[in-house]
């Protein structure tokens, strides 16, 4: 089963990926911050990491470009929810290593739809 | 596949909750203090409430806290100096925004008291004008976004209905694959448009033993088959357009072969005109466009923000706890499996076996009891924190100077034990801004430092917590107390107090001491009010004070209202509970003289105190063969400063004694605040000893009235 990374440190935002993702029939793990998430990525393997980009002790971006210097993450896709559409914060995921993102707001059919492009 | 987006309403509240007590907080910090890290934590939560309202569809609080994060976001920048205007305009919507989501959150409309400071927000960010466009410009493509489907559909009108097709040519940086994106992804994607044909252009790939498995050498030509429009296409490689040179040519029917072969430009060529082709498809959403479908995705909003919304109370538990509780319960199922092998083929060698699984099912029991009940327990920070702001407001509106000094925030109490403590706490800080600390003139006069001081103390002690509210002002002046006392009929003039207890004054019902009774604490509800609740809480208060140096209120309360130290206590055949805390000494009846005063009322005389002795068989008229000897013994309770003796058969253990409600399950009962079930299963009462007191004495005034 694709197994997800969810990473956001807003707990209603956490629950309806995680909700959204898991009635979808996907295997997801959460985190509320980017070190959570690193500490849970080093000690499993992950076939696509969704992440939030404002959080405290971690932001989405440091961590996206962490997770690319894992050998296990060399390739996987790794997606930012961001309410930025503005090309700065895009620009600095992409030179992160971030594979894409999703627009906030979004419904759960736009972030289903997101994560099956990058799935299989 | 539907998703019912308002079961993470309760959450997206209570976290927004929370993230305004956050910002408030960081907000006060930030007028001592301009850290960026306090903008940041400030800036989050903000931007954790829009996402959040934007996503479940609370659009009101998603616009306002939009402006919001602007101009907190400039202030992170440094574009913007921080205030203390500002940081009004920021407290103030943090208060606005509470009664936004209080709104929604019982399923209200909003009502538009927002807008106001919207405007305000935008007035203030328009001045700085180069700021400002960009900010449009965000929101405008953010609007774009929102609305892109819509569009879609209405440029895929206006294309070319001649249209059969695509040629894409994509030629990927070589390190695409390092991004996360697969290129066979985005061709799986492609097909599903239309029908593709893909031709591998692998001339550039280097020879085996050169080959670095990690980068791309390949580029592809692609065939598409479909009604659908260029940028569909261009979505599909909307993460990589900076990492590959993309080209999307249309073909039509007849021109299908000399089109792609006029293709064939070299590659620093298709570099520059790239840029050129993304450009024209932003220009495809013209903005006009755009404001006439943004209300379409107003009339939404009521359909989903209708729903009440029925928020359970729920706290938060630290999972340290959780495993703790986890932990118990393995160990109380070994135990349990222990003794379940045990008594399968019990016999008297293994008694000792027995005895020992017994007494850890009740360690494991206790610790078990502990562990929920800790669950229970929240920080007392949650109620200090709302302190600083009122202090920030209310010292403003006294024109005094006064500093907060909270301590012991993570002391842990009741989460039933805080909700009820909050207003009385409140009302004690409030006290001492107004009439505790005292005017600037004044404290300049006596020769203090300008600055007043109040502090706020909490610490566990025992089964209890103490909480301290200090103030450094003038002290309560017992003379004048007292003198006002005599005034209003509360004491006899000429009466002997000890200090303390004139003090003690200040609290009893009709006592305002304050010459004008001002705006502030004079509401009507006074330190009487304050008082009672504390002790219905099981608590108490003190107070202790000098003349000229401050103040200090003493609350004492128990940790929580579920289980109370109890002492088992027998008259005739029933078994009661009386609170442990409340017993003061109990003495074998042999040993005392008893009085019989006015009508029918026993009193003990204790030194130089009377103390009225209750009989609970009398009191609770219990039916009994046996009669009342002078065997039993009298055990001398206080409570509310008022003590009196019950009369007992016998003291049996003490325990703990978990607390049911008798009014829930019965009804309300004077000098019974509860019931317990004892380990072989009887109901016993637990006695109030406030209630009891007053019930004996109401009866004995009945009496002395008959007899009078």
């Amino acid at each position: 089963m694709t197994r997800i990374l969810a990473v956001d440190d807003s707990s209603s935002m956490r629950q309806m990926v995680t909700f959204t993702l898991k009635t979808a029939g996907f295997d997801v793990v959460d985190a509320e911050d980017g070190v959570k998430a690193l500490a849970l990525a080093k000690n499993s393997k992950f076939d696509v990491v969704v992440t939030d980009v404002n959080m405290p002790n971690m932001d989405g971006i440091t961590l996206c470009s962490e997770l690319r210097k894992l050998p296990n993450f060399k390739f996987t896709p790794i997606l930012m929810l961001t309410t930025e559409s503005s090309g700065d914060k895009k620009q600095a995921g992409r030179a992160a290593g971030a594979t894409g993102w999703i627009v906030k707001p979004f419904n759960p059919e736009q972030l289903l739809a997101t994560v099956k492009k990058v799935v299989g | 596949m539907e998703i019912d987006l308002s079961q993470f309403h309760a959450v997206f509240f209570e976290e927004s909750f929370e993230g305004l007590d956050v910002m408030e907080q960081e907000l006060l910090n930030l007028e001592e203090d301009t850290d960026l890290e306090n903008i940041n934590t400030v800036f989050r939560a903000a931007h954790s409430i829009k996402g959040g309202s934007a996503t479940f569809n609370f659009s009101q609080v998603a616009e306002f806290t939009h402006v919001m994060e602007t101009l907190l976001d400039e202030m992170r920048d440094g574009k913007r100096d921080i205030s203390r205007e500002i940081i009004d305009l920021l407290l103030k919507s943090v208060d606005c925004l509470r009664g936004m989501l209080n709104k929604l959150q019982d399923g209200d409309d909003v009502n538009n008291d927002y807008v106001e400071l919207v405007d305000y927000f935008n007035q203030l960010l328009s001045n700085e004008s180069s700021d400002n466009t960009n900010d449009n410009s965000n929101s405008n493509k953010e609007n774009s976004l929102e609305v892109e489907g819509s569009i879609a559909s209405l440029t895929n009108e206006q294309c070319d209905s001649a249209t059969l097709g695509f040629t894409i040519k994509f030629v990927p940086e070589n390190y695409i694959l390092q991004t996360g994106n697969e290129p066979v992804r985005m061709f799986k994607e492609l097909e599903g448009l239309g029908g593709l044909s893909v031709k591998a252009d692998l001339s550039k790939v280097p020879n085996f033993e050169d080959l670095n498995p990690e980068l791309c050498f390949i580029s592809w030509e692609l065939q598409l088959e479909t009604k659908d429009k260029e940028s569909d296409i261009r979505d599909v490689f909307e993460w990589v357009d900076a990492d590959c040179l993309l080209e999307v040519v249309k073909f039509s029917d007849k021109s299908t072969e000399e089109d792609s072969d006029n293709k064939s430009i070299d590659k620093e060529s298709k570099r520059e005109a790239e840029p050129e082709l993304i450009s024209t498809v932003e220009n495809v959403t013209p903005i006009s466009e755009i404001k006439k479908l943004v209300p379409l995705k107003k009339e939404k909003e009521p359909l989903k923000s209708s729903k009440k919304s029925s928020s359970a109370a729920s706290i938060r538990v630290g999972i340290d706890k959780v495993d703790t509780l986890i932990d118990l319960v393995g160990e109380l199922v070994i135990t349990q499996s222990m003794l379940g092998e045990l008594g399968e083929n019990f016999d008297v060698s293994k008694l000792e076996q027995l005895v020992s699984g017994l007494r850890d099912l009740e360690s494991n029991t206790r610790e078990l009891q502990e562990s929920v009940m800790r669950i229970r327990m929240l920080p007392i920070g949650f109620i200090f924190n709302r302190m600083p702001r009122m202090v920030r407001d209310l010292s403003a509106q006294l024109g005094k100077n006064i500093e907060l000094d909270i301590k012991g925030e993570d002391t842990e109490l009741d989460k039933t034990v805080m909700e009820k403590i909050g207003d009385p706490l409140t009302h004690l800080v409030r006290n001492a801004l107004d009439h505790g600390i005292e005017s600037n003139q004044k404290r300049a006069d006596d020769g203090k430092h300008e600055e007043g001081k109040v502090t706020l103390n909490a610490f566990h002690q025992g089964g209890n917590i103490i909480i301290e509210i200090e103030d450094n002002g003038g002290g309560i002046n017992p003379e004048i107390i007292y003198k006002k006392a005599v005034e209003k009929g509360l004491i006899e003039d000429g009466i002997e107090i000890p200090e303390a207890q004139i003090i003690g004054l200040i609290m009893e019902p009709g006592f305002s001491t304050a010459e004008v009774v001002s705006d502030v604490s004079g509401r009507g509800v006074g330190l009487d009010v304050v008082k009672r609740n504390i002790n219905n809480l099981g608590g108490s208060v003190e107070i202790s004070s000098v003349v000229g140096k401050g103040t200090k209120f003493t609350i004492r309360l128990p940790l929580t209202l579920a289980i109370l130290d109890g002492q088992l206590i027998r008259s005739a055949d029933e078994v009661y509970v009386i609170p442990l805390a409340s017993i003061v000494e109990s003495i074998p009846l042999s040993g005392i003289k008893i009085t019989k005063i006015a009508g029918n009322m026993s009193v003990y005389k204790n030194g130089n105190e009377y103390i009225p002795i209750v009989d609970l068989r009398e009191e609770f008229a219990i039916k009994t063969e046996k009669q009342s000897t002078n065997e039993g013994l009298i055990a001398i309770v206080e409570g509310e400063n008022r003590k009196i003796a019950i009369k007992i058969d016998e003291l049996l253990g003490q325990q703990q004694v978990v607390i049911k409600s008798l009014e829930s399950h019965y009804k309300c009962i004077q000098g019974v605040s509860g019931a317990t079930i004892l380990g072989d299963g009887r109901v016993s009462l637990i006695l109030d000893i406030v209630g009891l007191s007053r019930r004996s004495s109401e009866r004995a005034a009945i009496a002395r009235d008959k007899v009078a």
